[in-house]
């Protein structure tokens, strides 16, 4: 199968990325078979310590941690990767654009994502957010916006590349349309690095949407959220317990993953490059 | 005028615009809010008397562009408005916390740099072997934890099992240097170890870069001595890089100081901004998130600045 081809050629960091990975997604997918509770169900006493039913004890409200933590995988990531997704959307179709059409349209996107980029991405959605309070739709369109800037400036970079090659000539000169070229010889040409990114973008939005929950101006409770499970239970750390530690584990342990992968990948890439 | 004095001048003034654009979208963030903003902002306490008064206030009852210039006017005088909230003046809030939040962010970077600088060398030199590897793995992590885990291990390992350093970075004006400086020692190396990784890599790329382009093959192939090489030939051209790279994640701490100083509840401007968003008290939002904006696009500009200055093929160019 093309899968274990695609494992057989990888390198070790890339596997055991994967590996956590794929735990991960699987304990986000499976999250309402797995679970021994509901999401919000309270079960017992406040900061449970871990056994006794409960493996990795209970959080501040006194429901069952290791519940809370598959629905927070569950919801963290389906919102990061939509959000990734629109950003890649909006992102992708204006760099293109802006390189196939060039004039007033590159110049208008190129100027307004300079301004969004020189503007810092947090200071910013926390001024979105204060004006129009929290929400998750909010949210999602707060952040894929501004991180659609980032993705414009590297598709605009990777099409103006392919632009001038003499199979864009080509296509051009045999009458096809923009759309066309833009789907059938760029898009498949700029898909590589493209690939690459989307993995660092969902990894940047992810710890973006966990650093404003744990601000408190993200995801709202009773949603499980993995950072907003740090903010409530944050005091308990100095009790001794490390309730907070584990969604902040979870965390980093996701992002380390994707990371190992995309590392490889991009090693791998400018090694075909420089053959 | 000489090429290098034009490319300066060119980006200082985009500079200049970014922060004229930057302060008319924060302006226009209060405008957009729905409906009438006095009323949204007051929500349930809106009655005729108390929305009169703040509409005299944000000097609603005047025309947006005159409402923006005079606001920009008393922000120039130092006058930032008074907070919603408890109606103190914002500027009086935001003072010394704004010096709190640069003291932090100062101590971190002066020792990310040295350090970043030293590592991302070592990387350099001997790359392939097991401390590049060591170095590289490492960087990747840190690079992938969230501020506050880092943070929060350190809170458990240093101020709850073993007990020796304040987990709350608490700081007051009473204080000497020295208490100061330990009170903060959690939040530095939280602090830290997110902007070392990055600019620890980022030494390394560019050090890597230039010991493979073939001028450096040639001094090898002429004998000179691996030392000179380094000395001689590669910092000085690795310089531009490495500067370009620090300032701009300086910018990046000067931002990143937000989520550390929550963790440590250290009273800085980043704790106050958040407080401001939860309690939509837009005066100090608005405030606060100027000066942060100002503060990253004016490193980045000096960023940019300086690698104009320090391209050796530009400085060619002037002589």
């Amino acid at each position: 199968m093309a899968f274990f081809k695609l494992v057989k050629m990888t390198s070790t960091g890339a596997r055991i990325g994967m590996g956590m990975v794929l735990i991960t997604m699987l304990s986000a997918v499976l999250a309402p078979v797995i679970a021994p509770y509901e999401e919000a169900e309270v079960v017992a006493d406040v900061w449970l310590p871990s056994g006794e039913g409960h493996i990795l004890g209970t959080d501040q409200l006194g429901r069952d941690l290791f519940t809370r933590m598959l629905y927070g995988a569950r919801n963290t990531i389906a919102i990061a990767l939509l959000i990734t997704f629109l950003a890649f959307l909006v992102g992708v179709i204006g760099g293109l654009l802006a390189a196939n059409v060039g004039g007033w349209v590159d110049m208008l996107l190129s100027r307004i994502v300079d301004v969004f980029m020189a503007f810092p991405a947090l200071i910013l959605s926390l001024m979105v957010l204060s004006i129009v309070g929290s929400s998750i739709p909010v949210l999602i369109m707060v952040i894929a916006l501004l991180d659609s800037t980032k993705v414009y400036r590297l598709a605009r970079a990777l099409a103006m590349d392919i632009e001038v090659m003499e199979f864009v000539e080509a296509a051009r000169l045999s009458g096809e349309g923009i759309w066309w070229i833009i789907i059938k010889e760029v898009l498949p040409n700029a898909m590589p690095a493209l690939i690459a990114e989307f993995g660092l973008r969902f990894c940047f939005i992810f710890l973006f949407i966990s650093a404003l929950s744990f601000l408190g101006l993200g995801i709202q409770p009773p949603t499980a959220d993995w950072g907003s499970m740090v903010r409530e239970n944050a005091g308990a750390i100095s009790f001794d317990i490390m309730t907070p530690l584990w969604p902040a584990g979870a965390i980093a342990f996701l992002t380390i993953g994707i990371n190992l992968i995309v590392d490889w990948f991009l090693h791998r890439s400018s090694q075909i490059r420089a053959q | 005028m000489t090429p290098l004095s034009q490319m300066v001048t060119k980006r200082l003034t985009a500079g200049v615009l970014t922060i004229a654009v930057v302060s008319i979208i924060i302006f226009i963030g209060v405008e957009a809010l729905p409906g009438d903003p006095a009323t949204a902002i007051l929500g349930q306490q809106a009655t005729p008397e108390n929305l009169a008064a703040l509409r005299k206030e944000l000097k609603l009852d005047l025309p947006p562009h005159v409402r923006y210039f005079s606001w920009l006017s008393d922000v120039a005088h130092g006058d930032l408005g008074r907070s919603l909230t408890n109606q103190r003046p914002v500027a009086e809030m935001i003072g010394w916390r704004f010096w709190n939040t640069l003291f932090l962010a100062a101590a971190a970077a002066a020792v990310a740099v040295p350090l970043a600088i030293m590592l991302g060398m070592l990387a350099a030199l001997y790359h392939d072997s097991w401390l590049d590897r060591l170095l590289s793995i490492s960087s990747l992590s840190a690079i992938s934890f969230p501020e506050f885990f880092v943070g929060y291990i350190l809170i458990a390992v240093f101020a709850v099992k073993i007990g020796i350093l304040p987990g709350v970075a608490s700081i007051h004006p009473g204080m000497t240097l020295s208490q100061k400086l330990v009170s903060i020692i959690l939040p530095t190396i939280t602090l830290m170890l997110v902007v070392l990784a990055h600019m620890m890599r980022m030494t390394r790329a560019a050090i890597i870069g230039i010991l493979t382009s073939p001028y450096i093959e040639m001094a090898k192939l002429k004998g000179i001595r691996q030392g000179r090489i380094i000395y001689h030939h590669a910092i000085p051209n690795a310089l531009a890089p490495i500067i370009n790279v620090v300032i701009m994640d300086l910018a990046w701490l000067v931002v990143g100081v937000v989520v550390v100083e929550v963790v440590f509840v250290y009273p800085g401007l980043g704790q106050l901004l958040v407080d401001a968003v939860s309690k939509r008290d837009l005066p100090v939002v608005q405030a606060s998130g100027l000066i942060f904006a100002c503060t990253y696009i004016l490193l980045n500009l000096t960023a940019d600045v300086l690698a104009i200055l320090t391209n050796p093929k530009l400085r060619s160019a002037v002589r």
